[in-house]
C-alpha cells in the first residue's frame, strides 16, 4: 500500500499548484481551472485519511463526493458570470475587471 | 321645650349675605331687608327673654372638630345674661338702622353701609349667645372686622382709613392676648365649653399659673374691644365713622365685647383676686383719665367717645372688685343712653354739618325732640335721680365701696364729678345760648325716622335703671341670679355721695358754660400744662406714633437694608457664581464632551477612509489575504493551541 506521507505530499504539491494558478493567472478561466485543482488536491486528503485512519466507514469518500458536487456547482457559477461579464466588457483578463473596487 | 333662639343671628347673616351679594341691584334698597331682618330678631330676642325668665335655658350643641382622644363641639346657649344682652343688642341695632334711614339718606354706599351693620349686628348676636371661647372668638373677629368696614365708611375722606387702621390693628393687639388665653385655656382644660371649664375653675381643676395666663390674657382681648388703658387710643379716632355707627359700636355691640367677656368669664377672675385688682385698677383709672380729656375736647362727638371710655371703665371697675351685676347692669344703662347720647349728637351734626361745639349753640328752640333726647341722655349719664345711669353707676359704685378698694371708690367718685360736668358742657355748649355760627342758626329737625328712635331711647334712657330698683323689685338682679348684698346704710350714703357728686359736677359746669360766673379760658391759661396734657389725651398717640409707629418704621428700614446688603448680595453671589459656574461646565463640554463626540466621527472617517483601499478589487488580492489569513490560524494553533 502506498504510504500516507506519499499522498500527502501530492495533494499538498497539487495545492501549491493550484494556488500559485489562482494568484498569478490574468485568464479568469484558468484562475477557475486552478481552483478545481486545489478542490481536488483536497479530496485527494479527505479519502486518503479516510482510508488509513476510518477504514471501516466510508465518510470522507463521501465528503469527497460532496466537495465534487460543490466545485462543479461553483464552477458553473463561476463560468456564468465570467460568461456575462465577457459579453458586457469583451474583458476576460482578471486584472482588468475590477468592478469590486472601492 | 321650642325655642327661637337659635335663628336670632341667622336672620341678620342672611341681610347680610343677600345684600352683600346683590350689589348694586339693591344699591338704595339695603335697608328694607336689613331692617326687617333685625326687627325680627328684635322680636325673637324678647321672646327668648320672656322665655329664659320663665326658667328656660336654651342650649344647643353639635361637634364641630374630632379627634381620636378629643373634639371641639359648637353651640349656643341663651342664659339670662346672653337673653338680656340679644335684647338690647337687637333692640339697639334696630333702633340705630331705622335712624340710619334718614341719617344716611342719599350716600353712595347705602346697601354696604346696610350690609355691614347686618353683619356686625349677626356677629355680636353669636358672640352673646356662643356657649365656647372657640365660638366666641370667632364672632369676637367678626365683630373686630366690621368695626373696621364701619369706622371706615368714608374711606374717601383723608384721616377716615387710618382711623379705621387704628382701631382695627389696636384691637389686633389685644386679641393677641385672647388668643393667647385661649391656648393657655385649652391646653390647661382641653375644652373650650363655658360650663366645663367654669365647673373646672371652681373645683379648683386648673393650675394657678395656667389661670393667670388665661385671665390675663382675656383682659388683653376685652381691653383692646372696650378701649381700656393702655388700648383706649382707637376710640376716638373711630368717630371718624357714620355717627350711627359710632352709636352702634359704642353702645351695643363692639366695645360692649370686652365687658362682655370679662363678665362671662367672672367664675375664672374669681378665683384668681390679683388678677381682679388689677381690672379694677385699669377700669378705675381709665374711667378717670378719660372722663378728664371729656373736659377739653370741642368735637361733640368726642366728647361722648371719650364719654364711652370712662364708662366702660366704670364696668371693668364694678367686673374687678367682683360685682357681675352692677357691671352687666351698667353695660346695659349705657348701651341705652349712649346710644341715645350718639343718635342726639348725630341728629345734630346732620342739622349743622359740623361736629365743633364752638360752632353750635342755641339748637335748643330749633330742634326740640334732638335737645329733649340729648339732654336725657346727658342726666342718666350724670347719673341723675331718677334715670338710669344713677342706678347702675350707684350700684358700681356701692360694690366698691364694700369691696374695701377706698382708693377706687374716691376715683370713682372723682370720674362721676367730670363725667357730670363734661356732659353738662356739652349741652350747653350746643344747645343753650344764642347760635354761634350761621348752620347753627338754621338748623331744622330731622324728620320722625331720626326723631322716633330718639323718643324710644330717651323712654329706655329713663327707664331702664328701674330694673335695678328696689320699689321695681330688683327685677334685674334676681333674673341675672345675682343677690344685691349692699346694706341699707351703704346704699343710702353711697347714693348720697354720689348724687353729690354728680350736682357738684352739673353745678360747676353751669357755673362757668351757663351763667359764665367764671372764664373756662382764663382757667384753661392758669392750669396751661394740665390743660394741654388733657388736649393731647396725655400722649398716648405720640407715644404710640413714635414707639410702635415709628419703630417699626424703622424696623423696616433697618430689616430692608439688611434684606438689601446681606440677603441681595448673597443671593447675587450665588447668581454670579452658578453662572461662572455654568460657564467653566459649558467649557469642558465643548473641550472634552464634544471633543470626543466629534473626535470619534473624525476618526472613524479618516479610519474608513483608509480602510476602504484594501477593496481594491483585485480577485487575486483577496485570494492572497484568505491564504495568509489560513497560514496566520494555522500558525496561531500551531504555536498556542
Amino acid at each position: 500500500m502506498i504510504p500516507l506521507s506519499w499522498l500527502v505530499t501530492l495533494a499538498g504539491l497539487l495545492f501549491g499548484i493550484g494556488l500559485l494558478g489562482a494568484l498569478l493567472s490574468t485568464n479568469a478561466v484558468r484562475m477557475l481551472i486552478s481552483i478545481e485543482l486545489m478542490l481536488n488536491a483536497v479530496n485527494i486528503n479527505l479519502v486518503a485519511f479516510s482510508r488509513y485512519y476510518g477504514a471501516s466507514q466510508p465518510h470522507g469518500e463521501i465528503a469527497a463526493i460532496f466537495a465534487m458536487v460543490v466545485g462543479a456547482a461553483e464552477a458553473a457559477v463561476g463560468l456564468a458570470i465570467f460568461v456575462a461579464v465577457a459579453r458586457n466588457s469583451k474583458l476576460i483578463d482578471i486584472d482588468k475587471i475590477n468592478l469590486l473596487k472601492w | 321645650m321650642f325655642t327661637l333662639a337659635w335663628l336670632i343671628p341667622v336672620f341678620p347673616a342672611l341681610a347680610w349675605l343677600i345684600i352683600g351679594l346683590s350689589g348694586k341691584e339693591m344699591q338704595n334698597t339695603g335697608s328694607q331687608l336689613a331692617i326687617p331682618a333685625v326687627v325680627v330678631s328684635l322680636v325673637c330676642s324678647v321672646i327668648t327673654l320672656v322665655q329664659v325668665a320663665g326658667g328656660a335655658q336654651p342650649e344647643t350643641s353639635w361637634t364641630w372638630l374630632e379627634w381620636p382622644g378629643f373634639a371641639i363641639s359648637f353651640g349656643l346657649q341663651v342664659d339670662p345674661l346672653s337673653a338680656m344682652m340679644l335684647v338690647v343688642v337687637s333692640l339697639v341695632s334696630t333702633l340705630v338702622q331705622v335712624y340710619s334711614l334718614g341719617y344716611m339718606a342719599g350716600d353712595g354706599h347705602y346697601s354696604r353701609y346696610y350690609a355691614n351693620l347686618s353683619l356686625f349686628t349677626a356677629a355680636m348676636l353669636t358672640l352673646v349667645m356662643a356657649d365656647n371661647y372657640l365660638l366666641l372668638l370667632m364672632a369676637w373677629e367678626i365683630v373686630g372686622l366690621c368695626s373696621y368696614l364701619l369706622i371706615g365708611h368714608y374711606f374717601q375722606n383723608s384721616g377716615v382709613p387710618q382711623a379705621a387702621n387704628k382701631a382695627f390693628l389696636t384691637t389686633r393687639v389685644g386679641d393677641i392676648g385672647l388668643i393667647i388665653a385661649l391656648a393657655a385655656l385649652f391646653a390647661g382644660t382641653g375644652t373650650f365649653s363655658f360650663s366645663e371649664v367654669f365647673a373646672l375653675a371652681e373645683s379648683g381643676g386648673i393650675a394657678q399659673s395656667t389661670l393667670v395666663w388665661i385671665t390675663i390674657g382675656l383682659f388683653l382681648g376685652a381691653a383692646g374691644k372696650s378701649a381700656q388703658l393702655p388700648f383706649q387710643v382707637w376710640l376716638p379716632d373711630a368717630m371718624a365713622g357714620p355717627t350711627p355707627v359710632s352709636a352702634l359700636i359704642h353702645a351695643a355691640t363692639m366695645v360692649a365685647a370686652g365687658v362682655y367677656l370679662i363678665a362671662r368669664s367672672l367664675p375664672l377672675y374669681l378665683a384668681v383676686p390679683e388678677v381682679m385688682q388689677l381690672i379694677a385698677w385699669v377700669g378705675g383709672l381709665t374711667a378717670l383719665l378719660a372722663a378728664a380729656v371729656g373736659l377739653v375736647v370741642h368735637d361733640i362727638k368726642k366728647v361722648l367717645a371719650y364719654s364711652t371710655i370712662s364708662q366702660l371703665g366704670y364696668m371693668m371697675l364694678g367686673l374687678g372688685v367682683g360685682a357681675y351685676y352692677p357691671g352687666v347692669f351698667h353695660l346695659m344703662t349705657h348701651a341705652f343712653f349712649k346710644a341715645l347720647l350718639f343718635l342726639a349728637a348725630g341728629s345734630v351734626i346732620h342739622a349743622v354739618h359740623t361736629q365743633d361745639m364752638r360752632r353750635m349753640g342755641g339748637l335748643a328752640k330749633r330742634l326740640p325732640y334732638t335737645s329733649a333726647a340729648f339732654l336725657i341722655g346727658a342726666l342718666a349719664l350724670a347719673g341723675v335721680y331718677p334715670f338710669a345711669g344713677f342706678y347702675s353707676k350707684d350700684s358700681i359704685l356701692a360694690e366698691v365701696y364694700l369691696s374695701g378698694h377706698r382708693v377706687l371708690f374716691w376715683l370713682g367718685i372723682l370720674a362721676a364729678v367730670i363725667t357730670a360736668f363734661y356732659i353738662t358742657r356739652a349741652v350747653v355748649l350746643t344747645f343753650w345760648h344764642r347760635p354761634r355760627s350761621e348752620a347753627a342758626a338754621e338748623a331744622h329737625e330731622s324728620g320722625p325716622v331720626m326723631t322716633v328712635p330718639l323718643v324710644i331711647l330717651s323712654l329706655l334712657a329713663l327707664s331702664a335703671g328701674w330694673l335695678g330698683a328696689e320699689f321695681a323689685g330688683n327685677l334685674l338682679p334676681r333674673f341675672l341670679g345675682s343677690e344685691v348684698h349692699h346694706t341699707d346704710a351703704v346704699h343710702r350714703m353711697v347714693t348720697l355721695v354720689a348724687s353729690l357728686a354728680a350736682m357738684l359736677g352739673i353745678g360747676s359746669a353751669l357755673a362757668f358754660y351757663h351763667f359764665r360766673w367764671f372764664d373756662p379760658q382764663r382757667m384753661a391759661q392758669r392750669f396751661s400744662r394740665l390743660h394741654r396734657i388733657l388736649q393731647q389725651a396725655y400722649g398716648f398717640d405720640a407715644l404710640y406714633m413714635r414707639v410702635f409707629v415709628q419703630g417699626t418704621i424703622s424696623l423696616s428700614e433697618q430689616v430692608s437694608r439688611f434684606d438689601l446688603n446681606v440677603i441681595d448680595k448673597f443671593v447675587n453671589w450665588v447668581g454670579s457664581a452658578t453662572r461662572s459656574l455654568a460657564m467653566g461646565i459649558a467649557k469642558l463640554d465643548r473641550v472634552l464632551i464634544d471633543g470626543f463626540v466629534v473626535g470619534m466621527g473624525t476618526g472613524l472617517d479618516l479610519a474608513g477612509e483608509k480602510v476602504r483601499r484594501w477593496q481594491s478589487g483585485q480577485i487575486a488580492n483577496y485570494l492572497l489575504s484568505l491564504v495568509w489569513a489560513v497560514l496566520i490560524s494555522i500558525l496561531t494553533f500551531k504555536i498556542f493551541g
